[in-house]
């Protein structure tokens, strides 16, 4: 189950707040500190992709992120409700085009498995799902 | 923290001095920068980055763009940075053997190469 479930408009401005409600629920969970900045960068990069996608499809659905806390481990899922096509067939802007638009999907996804260890892409035709996960460390005892 | 910028030149070269939150919302405003300055004239950039909190791809793209703008007049686009946290996603993505990264502004002001 779900620690803390965030649905968000498709919009840029809200990947920010996705990237801190993140960052804090991990910490929460026993997330190292050191590794707080890769889970930040990580679901700011799946959430970014996930808005993208539901801006080229013209999505009206939310972006859903799940923040889930186990024993020993912290995961996200990012959902987006994007039909995925074939690799390779995806939307995106020309050759012509020097900021190199269609190339920025496949940059975030170069970061996301560059930064996170345990990663799974998963995508069909009714969406498609980034599971990271980390380790988390139980907090010490605490001695009166 | 939104993103801030601002501009200042030095001999043949333009600075631009980035401060806050490089992400999918606020990329575009670096990129309406970058545009402008090369649309002016301004071919020679050193982007100053020690003000950066946070950079995700969204940013290296824009970065990136910029840079093949300035190429195009045989211009460069320098960075500044000394921050690990930032610095680490650039080798993640390899960009490091792309763009020229200095320690100072005036290191890569100084730098013809």
């Amino acid at each position: 189950m779900a620690t803390v479930e965030l649905r968000f408009s498709a919009l840029p401005e809200h990947v920010r707040t996705a990237r801190l409600v993140a960052a804090a629920v991990a910490r929460r969970a026993g997330v190292d500190e050191a590794v707080l900045d890769e889970v930040r960068l990580a679901v700011g990069e799946a959430c970014s992709r996930a808005v993208g996608l539901h801006q080229i499809g013209g999505i009206s659905a939310p972006v859903k992120v799940m923040l889930i806390e186990e024993e020993k481990q912290f995961s996200i899922e990012v959902g987006d409700e994007a039909r995925h096509a074939v690799a390779g067939e995806g939307a995106g802007a020309g050759p012509g085009d020097p900021d190199g638009e269609a190339d920025e999907d496949e940059m975030g996804l170069a970061v996301i498995s560059g930064l996170v260890d345990d990663v799974e892409v998963s995508a069909g035709e009714h969406g498609g799902l980034i599971k990271m996960t980390w380790p988390t460390t139980p907090p010490p005892t605490i001695l009166v | 923290m939104d993103l801030s910028l601002s501009t200042e030149t030095m001999g043949d070269r333009t600075i631009v001095r980035v401060g806050g939150e490089i992400d999918v919302y606020t990329a575009p405003k670096l990129r309406e920068q970058l545009v402008e300055l090369v649309n002016d004239g301004s071919f020679h950039l050193v982007v100053d980055m020690e003000g950066v909190d946070f950079l995700d791809s969204t940013g290296l793209g824009v970065l990136v763009g910029g840079l093949k703008r300035v190429r195009a007049h045989e211009g460069s686009l320098r960075l500044v940075c000394n921050q690990e946290r930032i610095l680490k996603i650039f080798r993640i993505t390899g960009l490091t053997k792309v763009f020229p990264i200095h320690t100072s502004v005036e290191e890569a002001v100084a730098a013809t190469d």
